[in-house]
């Protein structure tokens, strides 16, 4: 299940595991990172919790925890190439995978074709 | 994911455009309020890639939201303006030959810094460029100081662009003129085409370059004459930061203003011999007492060079402290961020004197986290100025 965030963020949901990152149009206004900070696996966040931030030369901005959950994993690629997330926002440049405390949460989150009508 | 800044969400149907508005637009620009113009922040190549162009061939800058300001002696004599000018910026002008350029600072009674700004010899008259957040109120000051004895006018119908970078020099003289002969602060009136323009060799990205003044009605002509050469690229607010933090200069309302003096802001070397104690003309400006003790004495704060370790950028704002637990504050990041030419976080602020000296380790406070940085010389690229 894909699900998206009015904050630009996506979800690729698997159980209760979401896989999580930022949006190509994220990505196109931001411009090219060159900077990502993730979180430690195992820190817990309440959704619209900053959980990551990423850096353009620009501006820092804040990426935030989608739902309530458990960070198990992060992809350490997107800190060694920030520029991993201009290229493939929604592919290999994940930003970490999230344990959800509640699954059913995220029904109340946007289709893409919900945020691909906020993003037009 | 939130943005620092969202300006689709102001009305910005009050800002001011500059004469290349609708030319930024065709190019794709993002546009951002700024001194109250609508101005690009970036093109659609972004802020690196524009950033790397300007180091590596020639980038092409809409600037002409700044101020461009004409003092002219009533006695017609340019030693009458220069004396009187020399009554609000601790500068020599009266040594400023014609057709020569200079960095200046307005000082207030304070000692405080009120803009800065290039002063130019025009020969029987001084042309001003100063900062758009300041434009208004540096006229009104120039008027109140200079009105006895000099005309002062705002040029309203002048675009003003920079043009940056290596083949800069090479790209005028293919188009048009030929700027060759030009050392760095000289300043001419040539043609580009038909069309009459004062060009001085300066800038504000640390390379070689031109800064251009252009009768509005030939502005995007001449604009759009210089985007053709394969060279030139248009380049937007964002990299305009990242090239002048690079090459180690200041952003008025950043690392100077009224709370900086001139000394606290390492911009000794503004202020000419003559100014100073025991020269010619020493002091006479706003602030001098204090400006000159600080020149015999030191500040107690002075700005440097801060290289942040690691890849995190700092950026103004942060908090600087003398050690890794977050004790004792020592100064305050004034600049920051990311430098493309250095390919990693760079930044500048003020410290203590005691803490002022290259090599010397500090932390800034980033999101709760101590990241350790270090004192270092300013530029932090090579400038290529043509001397």
């Amino acid at each position: 299940m894909l699900k998206f965030t009015e904050e630009h963020e996506w979800l690729k949901i698997e159980g209760d595991v979401a896989t999580v990152g930022i949006t190509e149009h994220a990505a196109g206004q931001l411009g090219d990172l060159v900077f990502v900070e993730l979180p430690e696996a195992g820190a817990s966040f309440a959704k619209g919790d900053s959980a990551a931030t990423v850096e353009s030369v620009k501006a820092a901005s804040d990426v935030y925890c989608p739902l309530d959950g458990e960070i198990i994993e992060v992809n350490q690629a997107i800190v060694d190439d920030p520029s991993l997330v201009n290229s493939d926002p929604q592919g290999a440049a994940w930003f970490f995978k999230l344990k959800l405390a509640d699954p059913s949460a995220a029904n109340a989150l946007l289709d893409e074709a919900a945020y691909k009508e906020l993003v037009a | 994911m939130r943005q620092t800044w969202r300006p689709d969400l102001e009305d910005l149907s009050h800002l001011k455009h500059t004469p290349l508005h609708a030319l930024h637009l065709s190019l794709g620009a993002r546009m951002v309020p700024f001194a109250g113009y609508d101005m690009p922040v970036q093109y659609p190549e972004g802020v690196l890639k524009e950033h790397l162009h300007t180091r590596a061939a020639a980038g092409l800058f809409d600037v002409s939201h700044m101020g461009q300001i004409v003092v002219r002696p009533k006695s017609g004599r340019i030693e009458d303006a220069a004396l009187a000018l020399e009554k609000l910026v601790p500068v020599d002008i009266l040594g400023l030959a014609e057709g020569r350029q200079r960095y200046g600072l307005f000082t207030n009674d304070e000692s405080g810094i009120l803009d800065d700004l290039m002063i130019t010899n025009r020969g029987d008259h001084l042309f001003l460029v100063v900062n758009a957040a300041c434009k208004d109120a540096d006229f009104e000051h120039l008027k109140k100081g200079l009105g006895a004895t000099c005309d002062v006018e705002m040029l309203d119908d002048r675009a003003l662009v920079a043009l940056q970078g290596p083949r800069a020099e090479a790209v005028l003289c293919e188009l048009w003129a030929d700027v060759a002969s030009m050392r760095f602060m000289d300043v001419v009136e040539a043609d580009l085409h038909d069309v009459t323009c004062i060009i001085s060799r300066s800038g504000y990205t640390g390379e070689d370059g031109f800064e251009i003044s252009i009768p509005v009605t030939s502005a995007v002509d001449v604009a759009q004459r210089l985007l053709e050469h394969p060279d030139v690229m248009p380049i937007g607010l964002g990299a305009r930061d990242s090239l002048r933090l690079e090459a180690g200069l200041c952003l008025y309302g950043n690392d100077i203003d009224t709370g900086t003096t001139p000394v606290e802001a390492a911009l000794e070397w503004a202020i000419q011999k003559s100014r100073r104690s025991g020269g010619d003309r020493a002091g006479g400006f706003p602030g001098a007492e204090r400006i000159l003790s600080e020149f015999a004495n030191g500040a107690n704060r002075r700005r440097v060079g801060l290289k942040p370790e690691g890849r995190a950028p700092v950026r103004g704002g942060a908090k600087v402290y003398a050690d890794a637990e977050g004790k004792v504050v020592v100064g305050t990041v004034t600049s920051g961020g990311f430098g493309p030419s250095v390919d990693g976080p760079i930044a500048m602020g003020y410290v203590d004197a005691a803490q002022a000296g290259n090599g010397t380790k500090l932390y800034a406070e980033v999101r709760g986290k101590y990241l350790p940085l270090t004192v270092t010389a300013l530029p932090f690229v090579k400038q290529t100025y043509k001397r």
